[in-house]
């Protein structure tokens, strides 16, 4: 396929296809030519893991993961070693940018119907990797040994206790002991230090080969390879070599400096990143007020606060990540892309958003009956996005619409019965309209207008 | 930038109204943290040694690292600021053992390396100024911020003895977390050394120090960020100069 | 794609200065990552210089010290321990010690010290690292009838006299290493900084 090549590439190539790997990756990938801001995200998640490594290879030099001498070998790291402060905060910082980046990339997925047809694969392997990371955070953020991270793991790992059946063996063995201990610590460390971000590199090497088999979606969710010049190389297609790596640089340059800012400005974020409460030292006597896990955590700790029953909250909070793996078989409409798709698509995915940031905002406050509440609602306003996305799947008729909301209008109002008292029976019934209101307009709307319409998908991408 | 980023963070605030408390109440009283401000980390520094060592250790802050930033040559540090026998390389150590205290206090009285950044400056400084006389506590003094706290009010020669004002709304400024207004909850009533002024200067020495003794790299961090971000932006211009030239084949 | 003219010293012009000013970036981003591996705060205080009041020693005693973790000896050397010296100078492998790195330039004599009363030494032998033993006995039986005091390294037998000079034909190639130190009083030493310089 490539010509002799001279040199030291030559002698390389000849033994390990280099310069067919630089074409088929780099080089000679086609990528659609009308990227936008989204796709960025995707090479800074990139930068943002290599930076964790070397960042984490770094503190392990210094860190001493034994429950009597954690909390003052981070301290070593931000006093006593040279520039530790600085490795200490990329990497505390680095964590936080991770699921931002991360929770953009998933956006823009949602957005342009990535996940469709025929990149369910990659989708499959981003779900794994969303699952991975959120696992190698909770892990790292027990090392540091200080009061939320022991409660934050005592809560999170007793939620594994309750399992019917095997909960409490399976706790104590994820433990290692009958409450959080040096053992788990020992064993987080080197599970987050060496297991998970191996696999991480395994299913991020997996997820963009799956990538370069199909190649890129865009914007428009125009398969670019459905036309093709005298020459094979899709029309609107451009190498991503020199093109997104020249254009990628600049979106690593704005990314790293909004990052330094936060790193030599704002490393705590007002607690955000660096929870206040995380500079005592761990004591299993005394218990914080308020228990809450980091940020990014926090819409799914709701979902799981929302349901009384523990395994109850358990299955939810369980619910609402694994729903991520049947997206594609949920979304089956064929447009890709929001630019085409519906008024009341659009709506949904609003909708959507509010509700998972909402759900996030509530993770991070104590509980009242009325939060308590909006937690259910803004649960409930999530879980129903999948259900509306489905329904959205095809054009149907009226009876089709009405026949959902009468049925999932049943599902709720049936669960707000049994959930019921006389305390809280007001509340109930006055948020009970929250979803009301969400399925009137997109089942009840789709049904009596034409907001649920498509619109035509281009057969070229627009710039 | 510096408005945009105080936009930012008055956002991130008010959007979240996480309390530092664990236990009693919200701040009753605002302090101003100055780091740049060398002569009031040095008082402070000095109050902390003399006053605060003897029962708190500080085990992760270093004399030489202190001496270092704060400016104070080391033959100064180690004549007038090291008690306990340690040496100018180590760190500040407390001289009460653990056996002891626990005998005469019930715990021993916490580290102090990282108090600032698990309580906050404000809570601090409103623990230090929010001793005040009471027949109900053992000791005869009780605190706004620590109810039922052990410790002994250390400063009582400094700021003299204070009362809770017999007022009843006092109690809806000390439960709501904002700040107190001008009218302080405590009335005097037995004076100290400084006058209510000066305590509160030095105070915001002590609390100053704290804060800098919780992190001292934040006094390097700011200017290394700012040669970090000058670095970036001229990077950046080159890099999107590059990235245009390149895509003027495209467009 | 829109064909136009390609400037290529423009592209070359930009690329090059986007390299070299990346290339600079990430020297100095590295570069705090490769310090944290130097000695921190903690490891310098350890090392820090050791004081030690020597005006108890008697004549003919050794006392030990540890300074970075390695032992330090001091022995106060008695006249006739002094007066050996000489004896001993031809059958020395570098009597002069002329290896620059084993001490200090003030130690460059026959009593490798400050004051002839006090040798400071550091107690590793300079073979392969074990500590040798004090023999400051005259013609002991395992020593053999030449032997008029020094150390022995037990360890594959190196001899060194009072001064820590090491003797010809033995395993060890250099004298023992005198550290870095100098007199605060007349009889309070400092291991570690010499006088008129920083530490070592």
């Amino acid at each position: 396929m490539s010509k002799e090549k001279q040199g030291i590439l030559g002698w390389v190539d000849e033994r390990l296809p280099v310069v067919e790997f630089w074409e088929a990756h780099l080089s000679k990938y086609y990528a659609p030519r009308n990227f936008n801001f989204w796709y960025f995200f995707g090479s800074l998640a990139l930068l943002i893991l290599v930076m964790q490594i070397l960042t984490g290879i770094f503190l392990t030099m210094h860190y001493k993961p034994d429950a009597e001498l954690a909390f003052a070998s981070v301290e070593y790291i931000m006093r006593d070693v040279n520039w530790g402060w600085l490795i200490r905060y990329m990497h505390s910082t680095g964590a936080s940018a991770f699921f931002v980046v991360v929770y953009m990339h998933m956006l823009r997925g949602l957005m342009y119907g990535s996940f469709k047809q025929p990149r369910e694969l990659i989708w499959l392997f981003g779900v794994l990797i969303y699952v991975c990371l959120m696992a190698e955070a909770f892990m790292g953020y027990l090392l540091p040994w200080g009061q939320m991270s022991y409660w934050g793991a005592q809560v999170i790992v007793n939620l594994f206790g309750t399992i019917p059946v095997i909960g409490d063996q399976l706790a104590l063995f994820i433990r290692g002991d009958y409450v959080v201990s040096d053992a788990t610590l020992n064993r987080f460390f080197a599970l987050h230090v060496i297991a998970v971000p191996i696999v991480l590199l395994g299913l991020v090497v997996a997820h963009i080969a799956a990538l370069h088999t199909v190649g890129s979606n865009n914007p428009d969710g125009v398969e670019i390879k459905k036309n093709k010049g005298a020459d094979g190389i899709p029309l609107d297609g451009i190498p991503f070599h020199p093109y997104y790596t020249v254009k990628d640089i600049v979106g690593v340059v704005v990314f790293l400096f909004l990052f330094s800012i936060v790193v030599f400005y704002f490393p705590e974020m007002n607690g955000y990143f660096l929870e206040h409460a995380n500079f005592e030292p761990a004591n299993p006597l005394a218990t914080p007020e308020h228990i809450a896990p980091v940020w990014y955590f926090t819409p799914f700790y709701t979902v799981l606060r929302a349901i009384p029953n523990p395994f109850g909250g358990v299955v939810a909070m369980g619910a609402a990540v694994m729903i991520l793996f049947f997206l594609p078989w949920i979304d089956k409409n064929k447009v890709k892309s929001i630019r085409y798709r519906s008024v009341l698509y659009k709506v949904n995915l609003a909708v959507f958003l509010v509700a998972f940031v909402w759900l996030g905002y509530l993770g991070m406050q104590g509980v009242t009956p009325m939060r308590s509440e909006m937690a259910l609602r803004m649960s409930e306003l999530y879980f129903l996005f999948f259900v509306v996305l489905g329904v959205y799947s095809t054009n149907r008729s009226a009876f089709y619409y009405i026949k959902w909301f009468v049925i999932i209008i049943g599902i709720i109002s049936a669960y707000d019965v049994y959930r019921s008292n006389a305390e809280i029976a007001a509340l109930v019934w006055q948020t009970w309209l929250v979803p009301v209101a969400f399925l009137v307009v997109a089942l009840l709307g789709a049904a009596f207008t034409n907001l649920d319409q498509d619109k035509t998908v281009p057969e070229r991408v627009t710039e | 930038m510096k408005l945009l980023s105080r936009l930012i963070v008055s956002a991130i605030v008010l959007s979240a109204s996480t309390s530092f408390a664990a236990g009693g109440n919200g701040p009753a009283f605002h302090v101003n943290i100055d780091m740049d401000n060398r002569a009031s980390l040095q008082r402070g520094a000095t109050l902390f040694v003399n006053r605060c060592l003897s029962c708190h250790s500080a085990e992760f802050s270093r004399y030489n690292r202190v001496a270092d930033d704060l400016g104070i040559p080391q033959a100064v540090m180690e004549e007038n600021m090291i008690f306990t026998g340690r040496k100018f390389g180590q760190t500040m150590t407390v001289a009460m053992t653990t056996e002891n205290a626990t005998e005469w206090f019930g715990a021993p009285p916490p580290d102090l390396s990282v108090k600032a950044r698990a309580r906050g400056a404000d809570w601090i400084y409103s623990f230090l100024k929010g001793y005040y006389v009471s027949e109900d506590s053992p000791r005869g003094v009780d605190n706004l911020m620590l109810p039922g706290t052990a410790m002994p009010h250390v400063l009582w020669d400094l700021q003299g003895y204070q009362a809770l004002k017999a007022i009843d709304h006092q109690d809806e400024h000390a439960d709501s977390g904002h700040f107190a207004t001008p009218a302080s909850p405590f009335e005097l009533v037995q004076e100290g050394k400084m006058t209510a002024v000066e305590y509160d200067r030095a105070m915001t020495d002590l609390v100053n120090y704290l804060v800098y003794m919780a992190e001292p790299a934040q006094l390097k961090r700011k200017s290394v960020g700012v040669g970090v971000l000058f670095f970036l932006a001229a990077f950046g211009v080159i890099a999107y100069f590059l990235k245009k030239e390149y895509w003027k084949d495209i467009h | 794609m829109t064909k136009h003219v390609v400037d290529t010293s423009r592209r070359k012009m930009l690329t090059t200065s986007a390299s070299v000013v990346g290339a600079v970036g990430a020297a100095v981003t590295l570069w705090p990552f490769v310090s944290t591996m130097g000695p921190s705060a903690r490891a310098l205080a350890a090392g820090a210089p050791v004081e030690i009041d020597v005006s108890k020693l008697e004549p003919g005693q050794k006392i030990q010290v540890e300074w970075r973790r390695k032992p330090v000896w001091i022995i106060r050397r008695s006249d006739d321990m002094i007066a050996s010296l000489d004896a001993t100078e031809d059958r020395l492998r570098d009597p002069d010690s002329t290896a620059p790195e084993m001490q200090p330039a003030f130690a460059q004599n026959k009593t490798r010290s400050l004051k002839p009363e006090f040798l400071v030494l550091v107690g590793i032998c300079t073979h392969l690292g074990c500590s040798p033993t004090f023999r400051p006995e005259i013609a002991p039986e395992d020593m053999g009838p030449d032997w008029v005091g020094g150390f022995y390294c037990p360890c594959h037998g190196s001899r060194f006299d009072l001064s820590g000079r090491v003797y010809k034909n033995v395993p060890a190639n250099n004298n023992l290493e005198v550290p870095p130190h100098q007199y605060l009083s007349d009889k309070v030493l400092l291991i570690g900084v010499n006088a008129e310089e920083g530490a070592a």
